[in-house]
C-alpha cells in the first residue's frame, strides 16, 4: 500500500447482480428510445434477469380497420402508408394485391415490374435501417444510424422523385401504379443499387465481424423452429430458424416467378442470425433489382378498365398477402357490393410477430431485451393501428 | 391440395358429429370457407394441424366479422294459375339474425399450400367461442384483439384481456352498430358543458392495467 492511501476500515459493500428470490416489477417504455416508438413491456426482474415479461400495446391505436371500413377503397391507400411508415411502398402493394384478388383485376407488366423494383427498394431501406437502429440499441450510438441512414436518404430520394413523398408513397393502385417511372429514374436507380454492395461490404465488416456485436448477440433470444411455426412468426424471424418459407417462392405472386434469387436460411435462430438474415437478404434483393432493371420494358402502366372513382367489387371476401420486410403482411376484405369494404383486416406482421417476445427474453438481462426487441423488427403504427 | 369436399368428408370421419358447412364465396378470388359448429371446433382444428395430407402447422390470421340483423330478399318460383300464367315469382323478405364470427387463415409451411379458411359463429347478444390458441399460438394476440375489438369471448384463451383499447374500456368499437359515446372527443380541450358530459361518460380510471402485478402473479 503506497503512502497517503488510506485504507478503508471496512469493505464496500457488494454489489449483487441478484435479489435472492426477490422480483422486482419495472416498467419499460412506452417512452424509451429503444421501444422504437410507443411500446411497454411490464418486466419482472431478479436482479438483472428477466423472469416475467408483458408487453402492453395500444398507445398508438387509432382503429385503422374502422377508419378502413368507413371510407372507400381508394381511400384507404394513402392511409395504409400509415401502418408500417417504413415500407409504404409494400402496404401499397399488399392491399392493391388483395383489392385485385377481390375484384379479379389484372396488372400491366410495366407496372408489376416497378412494383417489385420499389418493393424490394423498400426492403433495402427498411433492412439498412434495422440494422442502425439495432447497433443504437446495443450502444453504438448514432455512427452505425446514420451510415445506414445515408443510405436510407438516396433510396426515400428516389422515392420522392417519384411518388412526391418520401414515406407517405400512396404509388400504387388496384390494376397498377399511380406514375410511371421514366428512364431518368430507372438510371438514378440503377445508379444507386450499383453502388449499394460496396456500403454493404463495408457496413458488414464494420459491424457484422464485430467483436462486441457477436458477444452481445450470439445465443441471445433463441427461438425453436416449430414455436416460430405455431406462433405464426413470419419474415427474416421465421427464416432465421431455419424455416424456408418465403412468400415471394411460395405464393408466386407479382412476376416473383421470373425472378432468381436464393432465401438466406439462419441455423440457430437467435438474434445474430436475424441481423445476418437482414444482410443477406439485402444482397438477394440487389440481385432481384439488377435483373429488374435489364427486363423491365416499356408499356402502360395502369390497367384502364379500371374506374377508381366509383369502385364497387362483387360482393365476397379475400385475403392477399406479401412478403413485406418484417414479414407477412396481409389483408383481408369482405365486400357488401357497396363502395366501401364490409370489413377491412390488416394482418400485421410486427404484431404477430412479438407473440412470442416473452419465450425469447426469460432469463436473459435487461440489456437483452432491448436487442432482442429490436431484431424483432417492429413498427408501432403496424402494432397498434 | 384436395377438394374442399374431400377434406369436409375427411373432418367428418375423424371427428365424429362435427357439422361442416361449405361457405361459397362468389369473388374472383374464389376462397372458399369452412364453416365449423363451435362444439368441435377445437378438435377440427387439431385435425387440419396434425392431418399429415394437410398439415396446417401456420394460421396466419385471425380476425372477426360483424353481421348485423338484415333483411334477405328472396325470389321464389311458385307454381300456380294466375289469369292463365303459371309459374310466378314471389318475393319474401326474411329477417336473418346478425351474429359475430371468428375467421382463421390457415396455411401448411410444411407443404406449402393455402389458405384454407374455417370460420365459428356466435350470437350477438352472449358471444362466446372455443379458442383456438391452444392449437395455434399465433391466435393468442389476434383473439385478444377480437375480444377487445368485438366483444367475442373465447373459452379457453390462456390471457383474455383488452389489448388495444384501455382495460376500462366498456364498448367494443368495431362492431357495426357502435357510435361514439359524444362529441366532447371533438373538443381540443373540453370545456365547460362538454367537460361535465366528458366526465360523466366516463369513470376515473385507475392506475393499474392487467399487465401489472407480475410480482404478485404466479
Amino acid at each position: 500500500m503506497s503512502a497517503g492511501f488510506q485504507e478503508l476500515e471496512q469493505a464496500p459493500p457488494r454489489m449483487s447482480s441478484r435479489l435472492e428470490g426477490e422480483l422486482l416489477e419495472v416498467s419499460l417504455g412506452p417512452q424509451h428510445p429503444s421501444t422504437h416508438g410507443v411500446f411497454r413491456m411490464n418486466v419482472a426482474l431478479d436482479g438483472e434477469i428477466v423472469r416475467k415479461l408483458k408487453p402492453v400495446f395500444g398507445y398508438l391505436h387509432r382503429n385503422h380497420e374502422q377508419i378502413g371500413e368507413s371510407t372507400s377503397y381508394l381511400g384507404s391507400m394513402p392511409y395504409t402508408d400509415r401502418l408500417d411508415y417504413f415500407c409504404s411502398m409494400t402496404n401499397n402493394w399488399a392491399y392493391a394485391l388483395s383489392v385485385e384478388k377481390l375484384a379479379g383485376i389484372e396488372v400491366p407488366e410495366r407496372a408489376e415490374y416497378l412494383r417489385i423494383i420499389l418493393a424490394e427498394l423498400t426492403r433495402l431501406q427498411n433492412h439498412v435501417s434495422l440494422l442502425g437502429f439495432l447497433l443504437s440499441d446495443m450502444g453504438a450510438w448514432g455512427t452505425p444510424l446514420m451510415y445506414a441512414f445515408r443510405e436510407r436518404e438516396k433510396i426515400l430520394d428516389l422515392f420522392e422523385s417519384l411518388a412526391g413523398s418520401r414515406m407517405m408513397c400512396d404509388y400504387m393502385r388496384f390494376g397498377g401504379c399511380r406514375v410511371d417511372a421514366n428512364d431518368d429514374w430507372l438510371a438514378g436507380a440503377k445508379k444507386i443499387v450499383d453502388l449499394f454492395p460496396k456500403f454493404l461490404d463495408e457496413f458488414e465488416q464494420l459491424i457484422l465481424q464485430n467483436e462486441i456485436v457477436i458477444a452481445r448477440t450470439q445465443h441471445v433470444g433463441k427461438l425453436s423452429p416449430e414455436l416460430a411455426i405455431n406462433a405464426g412468426i413470419t419474415g427474416p424471424m421465421l427464416r432465421a430458424c431455419g424455416v424456408n418459407y418465403d412468400i415471394r417462392k411460395i405464393d408466386n405472386y407479382g412476376f416473383y416467378p421470373r425472378f432468381k434469387f436464393r432465401v438466406p436460411l439462419g441455423d440457430h435462430g437467435d438474434t445474430y442470425d436475424r441481423l445476418m438474415m437482414r444482410a443477406l437478404e439485402m444482397r438477394e434483393s440487389l440481385s432481384i433489382l439488377q435483373q429488374a432493371f435489364t427486363q423491365i420494358q416499356p408499356g402502360p402502366v395502369m390497367n384502364p378498365k379500371v374506374k377508381l372513382r366509383a369502385f364497387k367489387p362483387p360482393v365476397g371476401e379475400a385475403y392477399g398477402r406479401i412478403e413485406g420486410p418484417k414479414g407477412e403482411l396481409g389483408f383481408y376484405l369482405i365486400s357488401d357490393g357497396s363502395a366501401n369494404p364490409y370489413r377491412y383486416r390488416v394482418r400485421p406482421p410486427s404484431f404477430i410477430n412479438l407473440t412470442v417476445l416473452e419465450d425469447m427474453c426469460l432469463g436473459h438481462t435487461v440489456a437483452d431485451v432491448m436487442v432482442i426487441l429490436g431484431s424483432i423488427d417492429i413498427v408501432m403504427g403496424e402494432v397498434d393501428r | 391440395m384436395e377438394a374442399l369436399e374431400q377434406i369436409k368428408t375427411r373432418i367428418e370421419a375423424a371427428v365424429p358429429g362435427a357439422k361442416i358447412d361449405i361457405v361459397t364465396n362468389g369473388s374472383p378470388s374464389a376462397q372458399h370457407s369452412f364453416k365449423i359448429d363451435n362444439q368441435h371446433a377445437r378438435e377440427v382444428a387439431k385435425f387440419l394441424r396434425d392431418d399429415p395430407a394437410l398439415r396446417l402447422d401456420f394460421c396466419s390470421n385471425a380476425t372477426g366479422v360483424d353481421w348485423l340483423d338484415r333483411l334477405v330478399k328472396k325470389t321464389v318460383k311458385v307454381k300456380q294459375l294466375v289469369d292463365g300464367v303459371e309459374n310466378v315469382d314471389q318475393t319474401s323478405e326474411e329477417n336473418t339474425e346478425g351474429y359475430l364470427e371468428a375467421v382463421y387463415h390457415l396455411f401448411s409451411i410444411a407443404h406449402r399450400h393455402g389458405p384454407v379458411i374455417i370460420r365459428t359463429q356466435t350470437d350477438r347478444i352472449e358471444p362466446e367461442l372455443p379458442s383456438l390458441t391452444p392449437v395455434w399460438r399465433s391466435a393468442e394476440l389476434q383473439e385478444r384483439e377480437i375480444f377487445d375489438l368485438y366483444g367475442i369471448e373465447f373459452e379457453g384463451h390462456p390471457d383474455l384481456r383488452r389489448i388495444l383499447m384501455w382495460d376500462e374500456f366498456e364498448d367494443f368499437p368495431m362492431r357495426k352498430d357502435y357510435t361514439p359515446p359524444d362529441d366532447f372527443e371533438w373538443e381540443p380541450t373540453p370545456h365547460d358543458d362538454v367537460l361535465a358530459r366528458a366526465k360523466e361518460h366516463y369513470s376515473p380510471r385507475p392506475a393499474a392495467d392487467g399487465a401489472e402485478a407480475l410480482t404478485n402473479q404466479q
